[in-house]
């Protein structure tokens, strides 16, 4: 599917500082039962919710002005766990545009830039850096992401650089349709099959056992 | 030519190009769905009119979101219905051979792939599902995917990625009493992290790797995404190739020796150079236990939970408290004698066969003790077939553990199957997260033969003692 080309993003950041933040604690998994749950209001649920159902005060999400984040700021290895791409849909039906942590799990990284939410790489120094503007700049907590530029503006007027590989940084902001760009490969998809039913017949030729 | 790991020979013989950007396109040769992840790819398909490229190529089964109800029926699990409804229709309109409810083959997407055959040596395997990695004990490339690569795989039988980086984790020594695969990988998780693998494709060597039976070495690599691995594999041998042989989807006659002379040839050649070595001498690692909320968080069953004051790196002292607190523990205090209120033995991590006959041996005979509320839920619907046949439901039974239906239950609690809040919960899956078994829940992973352990003694148990 087309996406919506990335547009710079602004606004707060709401820190989260925490290694190892699981795909189970971004969307846990009574979320997952219907496929028309609402995926913004379950994002962090059992760390934004107590068990009768109302917002705990102290969580972020719950505080302004990070109850309109568009920005999330992480420890390391974000997102590991599951493969729940659900994670990544609820980041983004809350409305954030941009995680930044120092390193993310693989497949939550793959699934983030699918839904053209930007995961970005940024030193630890910088995390720590932007976490205490935001923890300090209030309702005013302004920050603004410049993908193009590689650089996220902190409200104290500091400038932290982040990565992302060019490719996928040009996806972003094109909008790219993933399936449209494999499938301009067609012909040598069908090339590769037409050899590899010669070289492994065994996995393209076998008989569907009643 | 030069000297190349067993990834990269698979790895490259899928390759159908690598892009502008270095990113490569290699052709799936499997790929299996499951229901919780499946139902917006279809929708994307749908909404762009774009057909299953393959579906010959592509299996379905029904097994996160399913009740497992002895007796079951969709009426069991009313929540789980709309998805179950939805795989079942999608698969039809696609004409994708599925393994439902009913059907004899139903069960853990990556309890069945290598079960039926679907999964062999030198393949690429692809599901929406983390433990896809799971594939590797066969010599497989186990790749989970998101849902968005899903809707990929289902339009094109390919996938995009970076190649991922090698790691080689060797285990040597000699396995312990009362030490299985999941001890071991645990014991590994202790000592390397559970980011060491983040990016990497793992492959497993070494003598104690090597003598594991194939449903341990699947064990063994369905723990790969625990490491943060992309997946995890290990060289497939003779009894690989014996496994495979005469199972449903597996190539018979003329294509079985084509396919077993190329299996030949899976295996890291001697020269050949990984991005990162580790290895560690399993020798004197007793049964494992995880006492935290990550993976890493693990110790021997006769160690004590760690005392955060003594630990000098600030943030990791307050992430440890923080376990313990959720845990309900008390730091420096022995993890044996905690005791426990529910006992779960299942998931695609050890839930086959031989899972369910080592649990047996040592609940034979003897009774859960009042109070803990202790499951077994098979694997696949064939793994609970196969254990009746050998009477392991009455052994389970007698001793006062329930007979369940195949499913993932417990692991990931999707369906009615909740560890109550604050309770404390053994369970034989892969994941101890906090909130995963349900909210408030507490997870302690252990192996089979140690989950029976804590639910005979009513408490986290040396299983070594009732050998
Ligand atoms: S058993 Fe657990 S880990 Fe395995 S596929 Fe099911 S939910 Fe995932």
């Amino acid at each position: 599917m087309k996406r919506p080309p990335f547009e710079n993003v602004s606004g707060p950041a709401a820190p989260l500082p925490l290694a190892n933040i699981n795909t189970d604690a971004i969307i846990p998994a009574p979320y997952l039962r219907s496929p028309s749950a609402d995926l913004g209001a379950g994002l962090f649920a059992r760390l934004r919710y107590d068990d009768a159902g109302r917002e705990m005060p102290d969580f972020v999400l719950n505080r302004a002005p990070f109850r309109s984040a568009r920005i999330l700021l992480a420890g390391r290895n974000f997102g590991c766990g599951s493969s729940r791409e659900a994670a990544a849909w609820a980041l983004v039906r809350f409305g954030i545009r941009c995680v930044f942590s120092p390193a993310f799990a693989d497949i939550f990284y793959e699934n983030a830039f699918r839904n053209g939410l930007l995961a970005a790489q940024m030193s630890q120094e910088g995390i720590d850096h932007a976490v205490a503007c935001a923890q300090t700049a209030q309702d005013h907590a302004h920050f603004t992401v410049d993908l193009a530029g590689r650089t996220l503006s902190c409200p104290d007027g500091q400038q932290i650089a982040f990565d992302v590989p060019a490719f996928r940084a040009e996806a972003l902001l094109r909008g790219d349709d993933d399936i449209a760009v494999t499938l301009q490969y067609a012909d040598d998809i069908a090339a590769f099959r037409a050899s590899d039913a010669l070289a492994r017949p065994w996995i393209h030729d076998f008989g569907h056992p009643a | 030519m030069a000297a190349e790991t067993l990834f990269g020979k698979i790895w490259d013989s899928h390759r159908i190009r690598t892009l502008d950007d270095g990113r490569d396109l290699i052709f799936v040769d499997r790929h299996l769905l499951q229901e919780t992840t499946s139902a917006a790819a279809f929708d994307g398909l749908a909404h762009d009119g774009r057909p299953v490229a393959q579906p010959g190529l592509t299996f379905a089964t029904q097994d996160h979101i399913v009740s497992t109800e002895p007796v079951r029926s969709l009426a069991s699990n009313p929540g789980g219905r709309e998805l179950i409804d939805l795989m079942g229709r999608n698969a039809r309109s696609h004409g994708i051979t599925m393994f439902g409810l009913d059907d004899p083959r139903q069960g853990i997407v990556h309890v069945i792939g290598p079960e039926l055959g679907l999964v062999l040596p030198g393949t690429i395997v692809a599901c929406g599902d983390s433990h896809t990695s799971t594939a590797g004990g066969l010599g497989a490339l186990g790749i989970g995917v998101g849902t968005s690569e899903v809707e990929h795989v289902l339009a094109t039988q390919t996938l995009v990625l970076p190649r991922p980086k090698t790691l080689r984790m060797r285990f040597d020594g000699r396995p312990g009493n009362g030490v299985t695969a999941k001890d071991l990988v645990l014991h590994a998780l202790g000592r390397f992290g559970i980011a060491v693998g983040t990016g990497h494709a793992i492959e497993y060597t070494g003598d104690v790797i090597r003598a594991l039976p194939l449903e341990a070495r699947l064990t063994i690599c369905n723990m790969s995404i625990e490491f943060g691995g992309r997946l995890g594999l290990i060289a497939p041998d003779d009894a690989t190739a014996a496994y495979v042989r005469g199972r449903p989807f597996a190539p018979t006659g003329r294509l079985w020796d084509e396919a077993k002379a190329y299996w030949r040839t899976l295996r890291t050649d001697d020269e050949a150079v990984f991005d990162r070595e580790l290895s560690l001498d399993v020798s004197t690692a007793a049964p494992q236990i995880t006492w935290g909320t990550t993976q890493q968080d693990v110790i021997g069953i006769d160690e004590a939970i760690p005392d955060p004051t003594t630990i000098a790196d600030l943030a990791s002292r307050r992430r440890i408290q923080a376990a313990i607190d959720y845990m309900g523990l008390t730091e420096g205090r022995p993890i044996e004698g905690l005791p426990v209120d529910v006992v779960f033995i299942g998931s695609c991590t050890n839930a086959r066969l031989s899972d369910l006959e080592a649990a047996a041996a040592i609940a034979r005979g003897r009774h859960v003790a009042p109070g803990v509320r202790a499951l077994v839920v098979p694997g696949s619907s064939a793994v609970k077939r196969e254990a009746e046949a050998k009477g392991l439901d009455r052994i389970f039974s007698e001793a006062g553990f329930e007979w369940r239906s195949a499913g993932c239950s417990m692991c990931v609690s999707i369906n009615e199957d909740i560890v109550p809040a604050g309770a404390r919960c053994v369970a034989t899956s892969n994941r101890n997260f906090e909130n995963r078994q349900g909210p408030r829940s507490r997870t302690h992973l252990a192996s089979p033969a140690m989950a029976v352990a804590a639910a005979l003694a009513g408490a986290i148990a040396d299983v070594r003692r009732l050998a």
